[in-house]
């Protein structure tokens, strides 16, 4: 087994006396993709912001690559090499699709300070971006003004400014929410594209039982802030744990209940 | 070529590529075209004032940032060159030094206000900058040994600058003197000030500011560190105001709190800024432009027209001339209620319609 590309030890935080995420401890293979699964309250976005950095842990540590990130800010983790989705959309709302993505692709070339040529000048990351819109189908609306977008294309542009950033670990948080049943097949094939072809270690908040069984390696299960089940999909599904845990409805009757 | 000048950011309206023209001609030929001293001096003034509102549109339009201290800035730069000229003598030399220390005095001080300020939200900043600008306006004239307190300071500028200096008789019936250099020289320090910052807000640095304002916590998380970006326009944004003051103060060969410093002034620049388009960089021409011309001419104009309806009850005294400064607020009030997003916003929409 390869050493782990993140990992979580204790991880935990408390907002007053609420433990949030209680103690979690997880390791993540390279290539691996894992779905983190739970009812609503249970911690999995507030373990992704403990991740990325948007909250500061109350205690434990995060390990990317086996270094201890844990004191760093946001953008020092996203240039360590965490990249992250959001789950209500987040975006530049009043600049065009193409200025969203151009924007991530020119954080990574370090030109930000850059103040005397102009941005249409750098031909290289303009044609960066477009490669990306395309990926994602979303070139023809290249010129359109974010906030005029519709769901569905927002939630593209999401997975598209995270593609362009392509962190050594990808965060979704429910990439399909909202998206209508034609759209949702072209972001869940780039996240397959991105495990297969890539092998990109993928994190995976998901709802949807289809998306899980087509995409996961592995399935985590948060419960009250803390790990209740974790392994192959067909086994923790199966798992008794995780029936006992949720009063015997299983695990499909908990992700129909959110 | 044109377009490399404006940083490929084109005027995106036939009617305002017109209006933005109108004003450069008369700008550029102001001494020519409007004889006299108070037209010329209107157009010096609407050079400098688009410089400072255009630095102070690349701090709120683009990144988003309300400060209160632009007007000190504009003050540093403008004592800057008043201090050197007084005690360098006159010339070129002592302008350069003093308002080179005067924007590196400013974008100093904005680097400090920014790092101890800008960490956290950004209502913050904006009560810092209030503080430090009455703390600044304050001191000016009490230390009034160096500053000349409220009165100012009078100085020379260099002798080709001034209306003694003569290099020629007469071109198109106006007088060839030092007075007319003086305005070019305002107008084309304003003319590459103002492409600056064009530029600047064009390039890769002006649309991380863009993001910024758009969206900071996505900003961070694609991996821009935020606070850095914030304090570097703090410190572009002062050093271009003290620019703009160190003009202002070769224009004028006189500066006092009044002129550079006072609350009033920062007041205007927010309207221009409004005016004009928040965001747009035309924006500031056309705010500074409205703004000077209606604060220059307002009164004279109401004179006439309450001459015209002196038959009528209350119309001359609504119109007379002491009632420019209500008028001045209802044109105001009507522009931001008509023109939410000012007039280059407006503009740029109905060519979208």
């Amino acid at each position: 087994m390869t050493s782990p590309i993140l990992e979580t030890r204790d991880l935990t935080v408390r907002f007053g006396g609420h433990v949030a995420v209680d103690s979690v401890t997880c390791a993540f293979q390279p290539g691996e993709l894992t779905a983190i699964v739970g009812p609503n309250g249970a911690g999995k976005t507030t373990y992704f912001n403990l991740i990325s950095g948007q909250i500061p842990a109350s205690a434990g540590r995060v390990l990317l690559k086996g270094q201890d990130i844990s004191g760093k800010s946001v953008s020092q983790r996203t240039r360590a090499g965490i990249g992250r989705a959001f789950q209500l959309t987040n975006l530049f709302p009043n600049l065009t699709v193409l200025e969203n993505v151009r924007l991530v692709v020119q954080a990574q070339s370090g030109k930000g300070f850059n103040m005397f040529s102009t941005a249409a000048s750098h031909a290289e990351m303009t044609e960066a971006a477009e490669a990306i819109l395309m990926r994602v189908k979303l070139l023809e609306s290249r010129a359109q003004v974010v906030s005029e977008l519709s769901h569905g294309n927002q939630r593209k542009l999401e997975v598209a400014l995270l593609i362009a950033l392509d962190p050594a670990v990808y965060m979704f948080d429910e990439p399909t929410a909202g998206m209508s049943v034609d759209e949702a097949p072209v972001v869940l094939d780039l996240i397959a594209e991105l495990k297969e072809h890539t092998h990109r270690t993928v994190l995976l908040v998901e709802h949807k039982m289809d998306v899980i069984a087509r995409l996961a390696d592995r399935i985590i299960v948060l419960h009250n802030g803390a790990l209740a089940a974790d392994g192959p999909p067909q086994q923790v599904i199966a798992s008794d744990v995780v029936q006992e845990a949720y009063m015997g409805r299983g695990l499909e009757g908990i992700l129909e209940d959110v | 070529m044109i377009k490399l000048l404006l940083s490929g950011d084109t005027p995106r309206s036939t009617v305002l590529a017109v209006i933005l023209g109108v004003i450069l001609v008369c700008l550029a030929l102001a001494p020519f075209l409007f004889p006299g001293v108070r037209t010329v001096d209107t157009a010096a003034r609407i050079c400098v004032f688009i410089v400072l509102v255009a630095s102070y549109d690349l701090l709120l339009g683009y990144g988003g940032i309300v400060s209160f201290a632009h007007t000190m800035f504009f003050g540093i730069g403008a004592y800057g060159v008043a201090l050197a000229s007084t005690h360098m003598g006159r010339g070129f030399d002592a302008v350069f030094v003093g308002a080179l220390a005067g924007t590196g005095v400013a974008a100093a001080l904005a680097l400090l206000i920014g790092l101890f300020s800008l960490r956290v939200r950004a209502i913050f900043f904006a009560m810092i900058t209030l503080a430090v600008a009455s703390a600044v306006a304050v001191l000016v004239s009490q230390l009034s040994g160096l500053t000349g307190g409220e009165d100012g300071l009078t100085f020379q500028t260099p002798r080709a600058l001034g209306p003694a200096f003569k290099f020629g008789d007469e071109l198109f019936g106006v007088k060839l003197n030092g007075k007319l250099l003086a305005y070019y020289f305002v107008f084309f320090g304003a003319l590459i000030l103002f492409l600056l910052l064009l530029r600047i807000v064009n390039s890769p640095f002006g649309r991380v500011l863009q993001a910024i304002r758009e969206n900071d916590f996505r900003a961070e998380a694609i991996g821009y560190r935020v606070v850095y970006y914030r304090v570097a326009a703090t410190c572009l944004s002062a050093g271009a105001a003290a620019l703009a003051g160190a003009l202002y103060a070769v224009w004028l060969r006189y500066v006092g709190p009044d002129t550079t410093l006072s609350m009033e002034l920062m007041i205007d620049i927010l309207l221009m800024v409004v005016i004009g388009g928040m965001g747009t960089m035309y924006g500031a021409v056309i705010g500074a432009t409205l703004f000077v011309v209606a604060q220059n001419y307002l009164q004279n104009l109401m004179g006439a027209a309450s001459g015209l309806v002196t038959d009528v009850p209350i119309l001359p005294e609504l119109l007379s001339a002491d009632r420019w400064l209500l008028w001045l607020g209802v044109l105001f009030i009507l522009s931001v209620y008509f023109f939410p997003t000012g007039v280059v916003g407006r503009l740029r929409q109905g060519r979208q319609a």
